[in-house]
């Protein structure tokens, strides 16, 4: 094997893909969410029809949105076959009494990092039927604005977001997220090694700041959509 | 004070095991070993086998201590090895479940003892520096900053009981092999040798079957030596930048 692919299959590799993939995915999370507020326009759509079409069509866009839908499945593979291998590697004796405490992060999401992945995968795979299929593959209405005709995209959106179940669903799932988040953040950085007096405790306050404010920012459009649109 | 002692007990690597219930009456002047050792002469006493345990310098430096207490490696005090725990810290009629570290790489040898030879290993691959002996250098012959010789001596604080494996959820050995890492990398004789020993320390904890770490830093609240996981960081740093700069091709 190569020097690369023993590094990639090192324990310490297999975190490094974790990190990085997952950093991508953290900047992600910030431009998907700068284009849905848009949907808290009161203008029937139009905004966030004309976003979806530009997100679809441009090549650059295209391409990045290509490498995203990589990293998610990287993130999710290298994440199961990493939890697998520590489930081994605990043994098959369990502590009949454990506690685990942990230092500058949350242990409850550190431990469950697995866990909180597969309702995201699944939250993800869901999501993803739901409006991305559609927009790609499914017979959307088509809406006209100023002569150029566009997917109405918002039409299902906002049909989505009138099923309090769907809202209840996507409002947890988010939660679920911000714990991820609150785990993952600051644990890429020191994955990758970066663990100094001056700025982890910035990076911490980011990731805490971050896994607060995104999935609430995600939260609000469809509790928002539900009660006013 | 009197005592009701849940003990994991396993006759072979083989064997199934199972908790068994004991009742002990200890003093709080006792140390918790000095504990067990009652509860043995009481065994023995009864011709019945005694529990297993290891110890041996009963002042904390050996490493030697194990055993994970009421779901805590070391037991519940911060930054001190079992030997150093004493049985004032627990009241008359208190339950107490003592376990064996629990990691597919430190299996289990009989009752509390685990074999943790992979460490051992771990050391030999790379975990020293090459020097011709002879006659002792002078203490200051090669200056270290303090800043950098006050890191190294933290990282060096290890004494590797293995209590970081049993405390973190994937049983993981990196703040083991980090503060290791660590503790040489930051020293100039040991900078030598660097990017080979980081290579070669993480592969052999890899082939141990240790786990991976998820930074969940469990390992650094149950260290009897309180070893920070900046250590792990240092770990990863160098294994990314020997990787990366290293000439050898495989």
């Amino acid at each position: 094997m190569s020097w690369f692919s023993n590094f990639l299959t090192s324990s310490i590799g297999q975190k490094v893909v974790m990190s990085l993939t997952g950093i991508f995915l953290i900047l992600f999370l910030v431009v998907h969410l700068a284009g849905n507020l848009q949907l808290l326009y009161d203008d029937g759509g139009k905004k966030f029809n004309i976003y979806a079409e530009f997100m679809t069509s441009n090549p650059l866009i295209k391409t990045v949105s290509y490498l995203l839908y990589a990293f998610i499945l990287l993130h999710a593979i290298q994440g199961w076959v990493l939890w697998r291998k520590n489930r081994k590697a605990r043994g098959p004796q369990r502590y009949a009494v454990k506690t685990t405490k942990s230092v500058g992060t949350n242990s409850f999401a550190a431990s469950n990092m697995g866990w909180l992945g597969t309702i995201i995968f699944v939250f993800i795979v869901i999501h993803l039927y739901q409006f991305w299929l559609q927009m790609k593959l499914g017979n959307l209405p088509m809406a006209n604005y100023d002569g150029k005709e566009v997917k109405d995209l918002y039409a299902i959106v906002s049909v989505a977001y009138d099923n309090l179940a769907f809202v209840i669903f996507y409002v947890v799932s988010m939660v679920v997220i911000a714990f991820h988040l609150l785990h993952g953040f600051q644990s890429a950085f020191q994955t990758l090694g970066i663990n100094h007096n001056k700025y982890t405790p910035l990076i911490k306050g980011i990731g805490k700041a971050y896994s607060v404010l995104i999935p609430l920012g995600f939260a609000i459009i469809p509790v928002y959509m539900y009660f006013f649109h | 004070m009197n005592l009701t002692l849940k003990i994991w007990r396993q006759k072979s690597p083989k064997d199934k095991g199972r908790f068994e219930t004991y009742k002990v009456e200890a003093s709080p002047h006792m140390s918790f070993l000095e504990m067990l050792d009652v509860l043995n002469e009481e065994l023995i006493s009864k011709k019945e086998d005694p529990v297993t345990f290891e110890h041996d310098c009963r002042e904390g430096i050996c490493g030697t201590c194990s055993l994970v207490i009421n779901g805590q490696p070391h037991g519940p005090n911060k930054g001190t090895a079992t030997c150093q725990l004493h049985m004032r810290h627990y009241k008359d009629g208190d339950i107490i479940v003592i376990e064996p570290y629990r990691a597919a790489a430190f299996p289990v040898l009989k009752d509390l003892a685990v074999d943790r030879s992979a460490f051992d290993r771990i050391i030999q691959a790379g975990g020293y520096i090459s020097v011709n002996t002879g006659a002792p250098q002078d203490g200051n012959a090669i200056p270290i900053e303090k800043d950098q010789a006050a890191k190294a001596f933290d990282a060096a604080a290890c004494i590797g009981c293995g209590a970081c494996v049993a405390a973190c959820p994937n049983a993981s050995a990196m703040l083991f092999v980090s503060a290791k890492v660590a503790h040489l990398a930051m020293l100039p004789q040991g900078k030598v040798e660097a990017k080979r020993r980081a290579q070669a320390m993480v592969r052999q904890m890899d082939a141990e079957g240790f786990g991976m770490c998820s930074n969940v830093t469990a390992c650094e609240v149950e260290c009897p030596k309180e070893i920070s996981v900046k250590n792990i960081a240092r770990l990863n740093r160098e294994y990314l930048s020997s990787s990366i700069s290293s000439e050898t091709k495989v």
